[in-house]
Formats: C-alpha cells, structure tokens, sequence
C-alpha cells in the first residue's frame, strides 16, 4: 500500500501528577469530528487525560475507540465518570453519552479554559468544517460563522495536498516557510481544482516548499474571509488541527495584521476539552450519575 | 471554405475541421499540462490526415478555458457561444442548453438564432462538472462508464448530504463500509450532480426543448438523472464533447461570410 502522506499522528496522553481517585467530579467529553474523534478526561476541573485518533466509518466505535485509548493504563473506567458529554458531528452517535452538545459551544468554552478568559474569537480549523465563532469572557458564544459545505479551508483539504506532494502533513507547514519570496496564491477554491493546479505548478518546475506557500496562503485568505464577516475580536486565537500548521497560522496572522494566543494545550482537543467543562458545570447543577443514584 | 473550431478544455482539446459540406474531421486528445503543444500537433496531424495544411484553412476560432493559450487561432469565441450555435445547427427548435465538462458547468438561455439571452456558469466547485464523478467512481473503484451503468439498476433513494466532491469522497467510503450496494451509491451521485445542475439551470429559466452537451452527456447514469430532475428527455448529440469545437467552427465561417 501507498504511504499514506495525509495520516497525522494519533495520540494519548494522562497525567502522571493527579490522582483520579482522590477527585471528587470526575468528567468526560467526547468529541466525535467528521476526520477525527478526541476524548478528555477531567478530574475536579483539571486535564487528567487525553486521546486523538481518527473518525472511523462507524461514530459510536470511533468514541468508544478514542475512550478507551485515553483511559489507557489509567485503572479508570466508564463507572468512573460522574457525567460525560458528547461533541462534535457525531454527538448523537456516542453510546455512554448522557447529554450532547454542539461543537460550536464546546469550542468556546474549550477555547477559554485553554487561552483564559481574554480570548474573544475562536477560529476552529477542523477535518471537514471551519468556524469563526465570538464569545464572551466566560467563554459563551456570542455569534459564530460557518463554512461545513466545502473543503477549501478545512483540514481535508491540506491533507489532499500533502498526499498530492508526498509530505508528510505535520511538515507542509514548516516546508511552506522556507520560501523567500511569497509566491502568488493558488487560485482556485475548489481543493479538486487546487490540485489539479498545484500538479501544474509542479510539473512547471515549482519546488514543492513553493507550492505549499501558495496553497497555505490561499487557504488563509479564505478563512480571513469568514473572520472578516464574523467581525475579529483581541484576543484572538486558533483551535483545531490546522492551528498547528505554522504555514496557514502565520499567514493568518499577516494578513489579519493580529497575532493568535500560543495554546497551552493540544489544539485539537479543544471541542473534547469543551464538553467536559460543561460536564463539570452540570454535575455541580446536581445533574451528575453519582449524585442522582444517591438520591434515588 | 474550411475553417477549424478548437476547444482547449480544462481536460481534452478537441478540433473540428468544417466545410460547407459539413464536418469533414473531428480530433480529441488529453491536453494534460501542455495544452498548446498537444493542440499545434493534433492540427496538424489532423489536415495532414485529410490531405490538407494550414494554407488550406480560412480562419482558426479557438474556445473553451484554454482558448488563448494557441496563437494561430485569431478568432476566440466563449463556450457559451460556440455551444449555443452548435446546438441550433443541429436542433433548430432547443432554447436550453446544458453543457457539463470535466471542469465547468453552464447552463444557457438562447433564441432562435442561437444568441445568448441569458446563462449560468459553475467553474468555481467541482461538485457540479465531470471531475465530482471522477472522484467518485475513483472512490469507489470503478471506471466512470461503470459508475454510470451501475447507476440504471438502482431504484433506491439514497441521500448525500455532502455537497463538495471531497467530503462526498467520505461519505461514498462510509456508505460502502455500511454495506450500500454500489449501484445505490452511484445512483445518489447522480442524483446529487444532476439537482445541482438543475438548480442552476432554473436560475437562468428553463425554456423547453433541452439539449445536453459536454462530457458528462456520455454519462448513462448522470443523463437518467438529469432526465428525472427536469421530468423530460433531454436531447444529446453523437458527439457531445466536440459541441463547442463545432460551434467554433460554425462561428468561424458566420464571421467569414
């Protein structure tokens, strides 16, 4: 089989320092993305564990999968959670779910436990959408745009171009900055069309770092578009996975003429990390599983 | 008097040598990435073939995406146009056209004499030209032909709620992984170009009777679709890719009378 160039890194991770046992709210949030699917765990407010791994053809596998993996060597089981809360585009899809949440929301709150409270637009750059959502500074939503309806702009998309280039999509972004001069920018929109281009642009003696500066500007340009019409608000920063690619970030950031927060967590699991924080803030509304089996 | 229609599309050029007689060739070749190239030789080759040379031609008219890239054609003529006066050569009484390549889709309004009153064109997305079933049939392991075949034997409604070519890639795979038989599948590929198609169509007014033009009208499945989206049967050339070379051709000797 063909190297698989678009496959990014799948993950897990749980913290060495924290106790869950010792915890007293103990919650989950599981976001099932169109291209990939996060779990994170809390425990008492604070990130205990994460993992990241791609959406399978099946949503409640993928959550299943995705939890499992986060709960890895941790002893923890679904018994554990006082509540868990279920994301994404498949939501409605996540079996040990005990309420779903739209992305949209989970992002900004997610976005303001990872950036603080001074963080007034969010652009999340996921697999298959893009969104430039507002919020307040206790990380609720005040207005949000949308682009779900086509690939330019959305992670799907530099992935098709990394496959096409035969780079491996964690260094497109790095590979797009080692160009001296900004060359124009790809000029279709469609990614089927894109490619098509950037295969001329090769064939007519581009180097590859060359065509990727090309893609990655375009890209940005149209997502300043979105922002453009959302309206950007200081502070501003970036979730999802294309927040690490410093080749769309950086030219974002150029063309906005505003520079985005440095995250302190793994961009991609914003949304996850979202849902979970709500869990919290439900289980201390007294709607938690341990709390309503003792009142039973 | 001879003249010569060349389409450079975004995929094929295509070349038609016209006498007062009619057609006397017609030439298609993949114009990959050095269209003018691939279109000087196809020329050639071609008036060579039928014992001519370029002396012998009164006027070149060049259309399509690539129209500027030959240097010999002094005549250019838009693909809106060149389709439109081909299709009334052939049917006097068509007043739509539909033409979907590889890469565009257009739909146009025109009169009697074949002038444009009004037209619509997509070259900004693949989902609605030839290049959404391509990716499709490639998702799904078939050649176009195939996928357009398979497609009559579906009766099943099957619904795609991705519009974009390369999130509907996606959703083809998950529906193979739940076991959608293929020739559902590629029904609701068709369906879903044809809608778009016919949406677009709309916007510019539908005046009956329609003509189906471009690549895509070689596509069995795309046409039933397209023929159940209007709820008519729509007409199609034998040769429906070299419409706009023909008009081109045609135009070409208008403007030389």
């Amino acid at each position: 089989m063909a190297k698989e160039f678009w496959r990014w890194k799948e993950y897990n991770w749980h913290s060495e320092e924290i106790d869950w046992r010792e915890g007293k709210i103990i919650t989950a949030g599981v976001d099932v993305g169109s291209v990939s699917s996060q779990v994170v765990v809390m425990v008492d407010g604070e990130l205990y564990a994460f993992a990241s791994m791609r959406t399978g053809s099946d949503s409640p596998d993928s959550a299943r999968n995705a939890m499992n993996w986060a709960l890895e060597d941790t002893g923890m089981t679904l018994d554990n959670f006082d509540y868990v809360v279920g994301t994404g585009y498949g939501r409605v899809n996540v079996p040990f779910a005990d309420k779903a949440i739209t992305e949209i929301a989970c992002h900004a709150r997610g976005g303001n436990y990872m950036y603080g409270p001074t963080v007034r637009t969010i652009l999340d750059m996921g697999g298959q959408d893009c969104k430039a959502i507002l919020c307040d500074e206790r990380g609720k939503v005040t207005n949000f745009l949308m682009n779900d309806k086509c690939a330019a702009g959305t992670g799907r998309g530099m992935e098709v171009m990394a496959d096409l280039l035969g780079i491996p999509i964690e260094e497109v972004g790095d590979i797009s900055m080692q160009v001296e001069v900004e060359p124009p920018p790809v000029s279709s929109t469609c990614v089927v069309f894109a490619k098509s281009e950037a295969a001329g642009l090769l064939r007519s003696g581009w180097p590859q770092s060359k065509v990727l500066a090309a893609y990655c500007s375009a890209m940005a340009h149209r997502v300043v578009s979105l922002l453009d019409r959302v309206g950007v608000q200081a502070d501003f920063a970036i979730t999802g996975g294309i927040a690490k690619n410093v080749g769309v970030v950086s030219r974002i950031e150029k063309e906005l003429g505003v520079t985005a927060l440095k995250p302190k967590h793994d961009t991609q699991i914003a949304g996850a990390l979202g849902a979970a924080l709500f869990g919290k803030a439900l289980v201390e509304k007294g709607k938690g599983r341990k709390k309503a089996a003792a009142s039973a | 008097m001879t003249t010569v229609g060349i389409d450079i599309g975004s995929k094929y050029v295509k070349i038609i040598v016209l006498k007062a007689e009619g057609i006397v060739a017609s030439a298609k070749r993949e114009g990959g990435f050095e269209q003018a190239q691939v279109a000087n030789e196809l020329l050639d080759e071609t008036l060579t073939d039928k014992g001519m040379s370029r002396d012998d031609v009164a006027t070149f008219c060049s259309t399509g995406a690539g129209r500027k890239v030959v240097d010999f054609a002094k005549e250019t003529v838009t693909e809106v146009s060149a389709g439109s006066r081909a299709c009334i050569e052939l049917y006097p009484d068509v007043r739509t056209i539909i033409d979907v390549g590889a890469e565009e889709g257009r739909a146009i309004r025109c009169n009697d004499t074949g002038k444009v009153e009004d037209f619509a064109i997509n070259e900004k997305c693949a989902a609605g030209s030839g290049a959404f079933t391509e990716s499709m049939a490639r998702a799904l392991e078939l050649s176009v032909e195939e996928l357009g075949k398979i497609s009559l034997e579906s009766s099943a409604l099957v619904p795609m709620n991705a519009q974009c070519a390369v999130f509907a890639e996606s959703e083809v795979v998950s529906l193979l992984h739940a076991n959608t038989p293929k020739h559902d599948i590629a029904k609701a590929i068709h369906d879903a170009i044809a809608s778009r198609i016919v949406s677009m169509t709309r916007r510019v007014g539908i005046n009956m009777p329609i003509a189906l033009v471009g690549g895509m009208a070689r596509n069995v499945g795309f046409v039933d679709s397209l023929n159940r989206s209007l709820e008519d049967t729509v007409r199609i050339p034998d040769d429906p890719e070299m419409i706009s070379a023909y008009g081109a051709a045609l135009i070409a000797a208008d403007r030389s009378n």
